[in-house]
Parts: structure tokens; C-alpha cells; sequence
């Protein structure tokens, strides 16, 4: 992290030091900066109990697509990931729980075959170990480098989501900014519970194309967080200082049966 | 720079049919016997110069020609598919929720003596038709009439067949406001649930969300001009190199054909097209799509309820492509 940023809120500079207190949440504005898959995992879950599964997974360009391998080069150098997915277990409240994170910073967090393949195992995992599912999307959508595969990465992610169901097993998704398009349209949408930071973009389309084919009036919250609430698409608007509380309870009653009293 | 619609890409058919026809015109006023047979030797000359000219153009289609075809006006579309394959149809309408959407119809049909429910993306020809079927792209009132019907479908145990046209989904705000991206997501995870045989065909274009949403069938067909894409390819361009002018470019860098979504392992079969594309021989091209369907069909009979949602499931679950290290 860079020892100042300037809020996208409110413009005021924030330093390094008080933006870690508070989990890049300006203290002025309330502006939720972007957190890195890293980070979130350490703002959620039991300190030290996150482990990572699937890392190995690696994309291979399987298109020859202009430019691709350079910007995956390009990506896990700036970030120290493999791909846009961060995948494993952990503990939340003292529960165990499977999980995936997505970070934005790995190429706009785009899913491929790579991103998928690790939510589909997130809740394969889920449903076998019968533990709760807890998946933060932070995405621009199907990553177009990947082609028609990166959009049979929906119909895939989505099969996990029916495997969970089947198990009895609860699926909470978290809309942190941004959730759009191919990974709105997929497994983020149909979670049992969804929860969504403050001011998060989350739509389908890009706001410009919606926009220009838009005949009314475009309303000032449109396509953020609170406007899919507002519609009945979000079921709380949670912010980041709260966020492992909500989901530590919801994992604890929602998973009663699977966790025993 | 490319055409940018199939009209200006077929510019030099479209003049020599004019030229033909002319002939037709003088040949038909000639009143001397021996100059009316010499202009009609010279007519079948043309018309035999065309077909050849028609047949090399059609087989070596680049991705960019691909999505002009896919694109043209004259294709069959999905209710000219269902008139020309299906002896009964009955169209069912309404999401029971908030509306009916004409950019996806649907309902139980006869196929060939077979009792079966057919929906698809419906593009318009003309301005008003365009207009009325939102250039197919459909909101969300369609995918959820599209589960409703397939859920009634699986309740009578009746197959689905699921025709793709569409340029994408609905962007527009009022989409947004009633969860369009919801209503493709729940439209996919009830498909992924049915309990009946399910085939999907691309007639079309395969406009990304907006076509998967109604494609997760346990067959997929590609019609063999169609286009399959997780983006278009002016977008793609767009965004690629900021020139939405280089939709060829990109056309080519996504793979986007039936033959790419084949070696990718995306879909089962290459529907052929008729000579010179389904728009000639609208009719012909329902004939071959209605064959592939039937052959389907068949396939999947012997598949039980489970043995057909395992199926599907294993097949959308093995999609991708990726490296596991060791
Ligand atoms: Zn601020």
C-alpha cells in the first residue's frame, strides 16, 4: 500500500496509517476503498485460520488472445496472486467455513476458467465438508480474454451453487465494489444471503451502455449497492466495520444444523 | 476496413443477381427466337458463375463475415424456425410477476409427432417488429418466463428445446431496477435443474448472458454461421484497443465461431447451413437444424431424470481451461 491515497469519497488524503485501522475506510466520508484479496481475508476471518486450497491453478491463455499472457505477467507481478480467486478454508466465529475472494486488482478480478474453477471448488468444498460457503466477489465480469470459456464459467460456477442447495448448505455472498455483468449474472446473484458494502457498483451492464440505451431518467444511485437493495436484489447493506459480525452470525444460525448446538 | 453489414458484404451477390435479373427482363421481351436463346445461354452462364461465386464466399467465412451472417436480417429466426419444424405450436406468455416479454417466446409444441416445449430469442425484420422484440435482447421478465414454461415443461415430462438469438440481454435501467442479472443467474440454475431432456441450438447470435441464460442444454447445437461470444466484438474492440472500428480484429481473437466452440469443446455439434447460408434457404436450414434436434433427442432418451441433470452437470462443470501445477 502506498503511504497516502486520496479518498475517491471525498478527495481529502488519507495516510497509510490510519486507513489500516480502520480497513480502508475513510474516517471522513465513510468511502469504502478497495481491498486486496489479502486484506479482506484478514478483515473477516479468525486470525490466522485462513488456508489456502487450489493455488496452483494458473490460466494458459487458451485462446493465443492479443496481449493476454502480458497482462497476466503483468498481473501477478503487482499483485502476488495467481489469478483474480483467492480459495480455501477458515475459521469465522470458530466455525469452519469454505471461502472465496475475489481482488479486484488482478485484472479487474475478470473470471476466466481459472476464477471459476475456484468458486465451483469453493462450493463443491462446502457441500461435501457440509460447511458454510462464503464467496466476496469484486469483479468487472467474464474476463473477454478467455473468450466463449470465460462465459461457461456462469452456467459451471452456477452448478455449484445447485450442489449447495442439494447439501442443505448455506451460500453467503458478499457485493463489495465492483460486482458486475458475468459474475452478477452468475453465482453472485443466486446466493442464499447476500450482503453488499456500502456505495459497491453492482450491475449488468456497463453504466455507460445502460445509460445510452436507457429512455427515462438514470437515478443517481443506479447501479450501486443500495439501488439493487432498494429493488430487492441485496439483502443488507452491511458496512466493512460490521461485516464479520453479520457474517459470523448468519454462519452460526443459518449453519446450526451443519455445526451442531 | 471491413463491411459492416452482411448487405455491404455481399455487395458484388446481390449486383450480379441484379445483373441476372435484367437479362431475365430482356430475355423475356426478345421476340427473335435465336437472340432470346443466346441471352438465356448467357443468363445460365451467370446464375451457374454466381452459385460458384456463392459457394467459395460461404466456404471460407472469417469470424468477421461470421457475424455479419449471424446478423443478417433474412436468417430464420427462432418463430420461423418453430413454424417450419413444429406442426403445433401454442405460445404462452407472461412471467406471472410483471409482464410478457415478446424478445423471448415460448411454449408446448409438436416436433415431428413429438410432444415438446420450444422457446427462443425473437428478433424483428422491420422497424415496428424491431422495436416490439427490443432487437431480442430480452429483460427479465423473459428469462423468467423462460423458467416458468420449462418448469411446466419438466412437470409434464416433456423435453425443452431452446433456440439462441440475441445480440445480449436488456441494459437498460428499468432491466437493472428488476434484476436482470438475477433473473439470467435463476434462468440458469433452474436449467441446470430440470428433470427432461434439454437441447440448445444457436441460430444466431449467441450474445453473451443474454444467450446463455436459456443455453444450458444437455446437447448444444451451433448453426454453422452462428456466433457464440462472451462479448461483442465492437465492444471487445472498444475496450481492447479503444477502436470499436476493429470488431474484426477482435472477432478473430475471440473465437467466436461455431468450428472455435467446437475444438473448445463448448458445444456437441455443426448444424450445416445451406449453400451460401440459412438466409437463402430459410426453409432448408429449419430441415437440417430439425434433424440435428430429432438426433438429439434420441441420444438423451435413454438418459433417466438423474442420469440427465448428472449430465448436464459434469458437462457444464468440465468447462475451462486452466493448469494445475504439481
Ligand atoms: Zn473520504
Amino acid at each position: 500500500m502506498a503511504e497516502f491515497l486520496k479518498c475517491s469519497g471525498c478527495g481529502r488524503v488519507l495516510f497509510h496509517t490510519e486507513l489500516q485501522q480502520s480497513w480502508k475506510v475513510c474516517g471522513h466520508c465513510g468511502w469504502h476503498h478497495r481491498l486486496s484479496a489479502r486484506e479482506r481475508i484478514e478483515a473477516t476471518f479468525d486470525p490466522g485460520s485462513f488456508e489456502e486450497l487450489d493455488a496452483e491453478l494458473r490460466s494458459t491463455d487458451p485462446l493465443g488472445f492479443p496481449e493476454y499472457a502480458d497482462k497476466l505477467a503483468a498481473a501477478e507481478q503487482k499483485t502476488g496472486l495467481r489469478d483474480a480467486v483467492v480459495s480455501g478454508t477458515a475459521m469465522l466465529g470458530g466455525l469452519p467455513v469454505c471461502a472465496a475472494v475475489s481482488d479486484f486488482a488482478f485484472m479487474g478480478g475478470s473470471m476466466g476458467s481459472v476464477a471459476g474453477e475456484k468458486i465451483v471448488r469453493t462450493l463443491e468444498r462446502a457441500a461435501e465438508t457440509r460447511r458454510a460457503a462464503i464467496v466476496f466477489c469484486a469483479s468487472g465480469g467474464a474476463r473477454m480474454q478467455e473468450g466463449m470459456l470465460s462465459l461457461m464459467q456462469l452456467p459451471k460456477t452456477i452448478a455449484g451453487v445447485q450442489r449447495c442447495r442439494e447439501a442443505g448448505v448455506p451460500y453467503i455472498a458478499v457485493f463489495t465494489d465492483p460486482t458486475m455483468a458475468g459474475v452478477l449474472a452468475s453465482y453472485a446473484s443466486v446466493a442464499d444471503v447476500i450482503l453488499a458494502e456500502p456505495r459497491a457498483m453492482v450491475g449488468f451492464a456497463g453504466a455507460r451502455v445502460s445509460k445510452q440505451a436507457g429512455v427515462g431518467k438514470v437515478p443517481d444511485d443506479f447501479q450501486m449497492a443500495e439501488f439493487a437493495h432498494k429493488h430487492g436484489f441485496i439483502d443488507r447493506i452491511v458496512p466493512r466495520a460490521e461485516m464479520r459480525d453479520v457474517l459470523a452470525a448468519l454462519v452460526r444460525i443459518l449453519g446450526a444444523r451443519l455445526y451442531g448446538g | 476496413m471491413a463491411a459492416k453489414t452482411w448487405k455491404e458484404w455481399e455487395k458484388p451477390v446481390l449486383e450480379l443477381q441484379e445483373g441476372i435479373a435484367k437479362l431475365s427482363q430482356l430475355a423475356a421481351k426478345e421476340a427473335d427466337s435465336v437472340r432470346r436463346s443466346a441471352l438465356e445461354a448467357k443468363i445460365a452462364e451467370y446464375e451457374r458463375r454466381l452459385a460458384n461465386y456463392i459457394d467459395t464466399l460461404y466456404s471460407r467465412l472469417g469470424p468477421w463475415e461470421k457475424v455479419l451472417v449471424a446478423r443478417a436480417e433474412p436468417r430464420p429466426y427462432t418463430l420461423d424456425i418453430i413454424q417450419a419444424i413444429c406442426s403445433e405450436f401454442i405460445e404462452l406468455e407472461g412471467d406471472r410477476r410483471f409482464g410478457n416479454d415478446p424478445a423471448i417466446i415460448g411454449g408446448p409444441a409438436v416436433f415431428r409427432g413429438r410432444p415438446i416445449f420450444i422457446l427462443g430469442h425473437q428478433k424483428g425484420r422491420n422497424i415496428q417488429e424491431r422495436q416490439y422484440r427490443n432487437f431480442g435482447m430480452a429483460k427479465p421478465e423473459g428469462y423468467r418466463k423462460a423458467i416458468r414454461l420449462m418448469q411446466l415443461a419438466d412437470r409434464c415430462g416433456l423435453p425443452v428445446v431452446t433456440l439462441l438469438d440475441t445480440p445480449a440481454a436488456d441494459p437498460g435501467v428499468e432491466s437493472e431496477a428488476r434484476g436482470i442479472s438475477e433473473a439470467i443467474a435463476d434462468s440458469i440454475l433452474a436449467m441446470l435443474g430440470l428433470r427432461v431432456p434439454t437441447v440448445s441450438a444457436v441460430i444466431g447470435e449467441g450474445g453473451s448472458g443474454g444467450a446463455i441464460g436459456i443455453g444450458v442444454g444437455n446437447r448444444v447445437l451451433m448453426l454453422e454461421h452462428a456466433i457464440y461470444s462472451v462479448i461483442p466484438p465492437e465492444g471487445c474492440a472498444a475496450i481492447l484497443w479503444r477502436q470499436p472500428e476493429r470488431g474484426d480484429d477482435a472477432a478473430a481473437a475471440l473465437r467466436l465461431t461455431a468450428q472455435s466452440a467446437l475444438e473448445l469443446g463448448l458445444i456437441d455439434r455443426i448444424v450445416p447451413e445451406p449453400k451460401g447460408g440459412a438466409h437463402r434457404s430459410p426453409a432448408e436450414a429449419a430441415r437440417l437444424l430439425g434433424d440435428a434436434i430429432e438426433e438429439s433427442l434420441a441420444e438423451l432418451d435413454p438418459l433417466s431424470p438423474d442420469e440427465l441433470r448428472a449430465h448436464r452437470y459434469a458437462k457444464y462443470r468440465a468447462m475451462g481451461r486452466f493448469s494445475e501445477g504439481v
